[in-house]
């Protein structure tokens, strides 16, 4: 049972990761509440599939226009949406929850309520440690792990990370030593919608598509980046691990209980949450800032 | 002046009995989502028959059936659904109601024409509570009746028989005398008598139950309970699913090689949808299911075809549901001679019909009665992305369950 839960934590916390990383980095980097992250996230998948199995275009061609139109499209809601409430918390996060509702629903209108799926991108499996793991969850991992060493070395070693830094740690001053602050966080959010549309293109086809897929992984996320310390990437993967490691513990420890896994992990980042409110990395995060 | 008055008059007079030519019937039902679009295509089907046919007759008068189109949204909202009852009673004028899927939202939309004393036929819902309405309150409730599906109490029979024939193949085929059953029930109260049953009887039908695996059932994951059920060396998946997490069961069995088949209730496997879904990664699994093209009376066959060849896909047993409510709702009115519900749900306590599905006749609580003479649903397995119908045995048109190859 013990490499059973090892391996499928890892698995699912590498799921996790890749769609938690994008949503730590609008979140903490750049202080926006972007409840659409995962609506985001959704409208890739649905790309994906159109353009792939209705459309017959290859995987890459349908990953790369997928990921491409809806960080085109995440900036054009920038601009018209976000920026011009970016300066009051509370508006940002209704217009973007406004902005995850009005996704879902044309997705409704225009697919149906059916559900989808989407092909493997790599079929087949392999057997570690007597436990099976199919192909489409290893490139889950390396995508993830990939992504998080691309948005480290963008974030602290380009002058493009240094502004980004720059305008999260003090909007004022970035924007006294003539940083185009709005331009800033405009990338940011294309970065960060960059990443969830990645995730769109790479873990829908191990799960269903359809016009609701956003909000279970929403409350997940929520979950991962308060318990990982908010904005710190090295949070958000230590606490991907932890919340795949504590849903496997719970489902094979408490098979009739296995309902509770989602539970059982907001339990964690609650009690984490009392002992240390900052996050398990919030601190170092504000350190290095 | 006069003269414009008259013709005036004689025109609305017209107008007025035109539509007293009519009778409505609201069709309700989640119509963005597959189940709405089955309640109304069935629908769509029976009303053209009864129309072309001259409609139903009323005590000598011949009258068109005309369909509401209520989208009830009840996979969302349960406000929706009640909403929607009331504009089709209130505002549409709806005569009778039929359709439903989501059990929280029928038994709310049951209080709606329980409240306006409308005949409510259910094509969708197989919660215990809307025949135990009927039962302790009749006066209140006597005004629902169930089409479609069986009583939760029925389709565990059915579902124990359909286990007992994969446990069989294990025993011929591969000489396992006491094969290994998991159960993945989602958590609902649905499932609740169901997985008790299960486990007192499993025993008893010599199958060794290793575990019972209760995922929700809206999850998108579910590899952590395949991983544990593959550890536990199960040979059948009892499956006791409704939602979307019955395409995940069926997908990750086929992505992580498990060699154990999965056979139960599994709603979503009943859609020809579900294949494209699981990305063709189900095969074998199977369900239980209401209608295929076997001939479960002598009304299924052409029924089935001819949804076919309208609709270019088959019919859920939401379709085979409204369409026999409403074949059933026309030669109730017509042995009663009347539209008025007093006088139609004494004729409907009494009836036996043939539909699509089998013989429909109601119990005390207003659900189906089962068995072979009656209706006993059946079950499909997926074969290389066909759903192949396989039980019950004495049906003509079935074909042999398989196991996949170890």
């Amino acid at each position: 049972m013990l490499q059973d839960i090892l391996v499928t934590g890892l698995v699912n916390g590498g799921v996790y990761a890749l769609l938690a990383i994008g949503f730590s980095l609008i979140f903490g980097v750049a202080r926006i509440v972007n409840i659409a992250h995962t609506a985001f996230y959704m409208l890739a998948a649905y790309c994906f599939y159109a353009l792939l199995v209705k459309g017959g275009l290859g995987f890459l061609v349908s990953g790369i226009v997928s990921v491409a139109a809806v960080t085109l499209l995440s900036v054009i809601c920038y601009r018209l949406v976000i920026e011009p409430v970016r300066e009051h918390d509370a508006a940002v996060l209704i217009a973007t929850i406004a902005l995850a509702l009005i996704f879902q629903e044309l997705m409704l209108f225009s697919f149906g309520g059916h559900y989808l799926g989407i092909p493997s991108t790599l079929e087949g499996g392999v057997r570690f440690l007597g436990v099976s793991i199919p192909y489409q969850r290893l490139l889950i991992l390396v995508v993830a792990a990939a992504m998080l060493t691309v948005v480290w070395f963008v974030l602290y070693r380009t002058r493009l990370g240094l502004a980004i830094r720059a305008t999260a740690n003090d909007l004022e001053v970035a924007n006294l030593m003539g940083m185009n602050v709005n331009r800033v966080a405009m990338i940011s959010v294309a970065i960060s919608v960059a990443l969830a549309a990645v995730a769109g293109v790479v873990v829908a086809p191990v799960f269903v598509v359809d016009p609701f897929m956003w909000l279970a992984p929403l409350v997940t996320m929520l979950a991962i980046v308060v318990l990982g310390g908010l904005g710190s990437l090295k949070g958000s993967l230590i606490g991907s691990l932890i919340i795949g490691y504590v849903e496997a513990i719970t489902v094979f420890a408490v098979p009739a209980g296995a309902y509770l896994k989602g539970a059982v992990a907001l339990l964690i980042m609650v009690i984490v949450l009392l002992a240390r409110p900052e996050g398990l990395f919030g601190v170092a995060f504000e350190e290095e800032r | 002046m006069l003269h414009t008055f008259i013709v005036g008059l004689a025109l609305f007079a017209v107008a007025v009995g035109a539509q007293a030519q009519t009778i409505k019937i609201a069709i309700l039902g989640p119509m963005a989502f597959v189940q709405g679009e089955n309640h109304w295509a069935g629908a769509e089907m029976a009303r053209d028959e009864i129309n072309k046919a001259g409609g139903i007759n009323v005590g000598g008068r011949r009258m068109q059936i005309e369909l509401i189109r209520a989208d009830t949204n009840e996979m969302t909202s349960v406000p929706d659904a009640t909403n929607a009852v009331e504009r089709a009673v209130t505002r549409d004028k709806a005569d009778f109601l039929i359709g439903g899927f989501r059990s929280e939202a029928v038994l709310a939309m049951q209080e709606v024409a329980a409240d306006y004393k409308k005949i409510f036929l259910g094509a969708g819902a197989a919660h215990p509570q809307l025949g135990a309405r009927v039962e302790q309150n009749p006066d209140r409730y006597k005004y629902w009746f169930r089409v479609t599906p069986l009583h939760v109490g029925d389709l565990v029979k059915a579902s124990f028989a359909v286990v007992g024939v994969a446990a069989d193949q294990f025993r011929k085929q591969r000489n396992i005398e006491t094969p290994k059953v998991a159960i993945i029930a989602e958590k609902a109260i649905w499932t609740e008598g169901i997985v008790k049953a299960a486990q007192a009887n499993f025993p008893k039908m010599k199958l060794d139950v290793v575990g019972l695996w209760q995922p929700s059932a809206v999850a998108t994951d579910v590899t952590a309970e395949i991983a544990a059920i593959q550890r536990a060396g199960a040979d059948i998946v009892f499956t006791v699913l409704s939602g979307p997490v019955g395409i995940v069961v069926g997908r990750q069995m086929g992505e992580h090689n498990l060699s154990a088949i999965a056979v139960g209730i599994n709603v979503e496997a009943q859609k020809d949808e579900f294949w494209q879904a699981a990305a063709g990664k189900a095969n074998y699994v199977a369900t239980l299911d209401t209608v295929s093209e076997v001939e479960m009376t002598p009304k299924t066959i052409p029924f089935y075809r001819a949804f076919r060849e309208r609709f270019k896909k088959s019919p859920t047993y939401n379709a085979s549901g409204s369409y026999d409510a409403l074949h059933l709702l026309k030669e109730t009115i017509e042995k009663a001679g009347s539209t008025d519900a007093d006088k139609l749900i004494p004729v409907l306590q009494k009836t036996v019909f043939t539909g699509v599905s089998g013989v429909i006749e109601f119990d005390k609580r207003h659900d189906l009665t089962f068995g072979p003479t009656r209706v006993t649903g059946l079950a499909i397995q997926w074969q290389e992305g066909r759903k192949v119908p396989f039980w019950p045995p004495h049906v003509k048109g079935m074909q042999p369950f398989k196991l996949p190859a170890r």
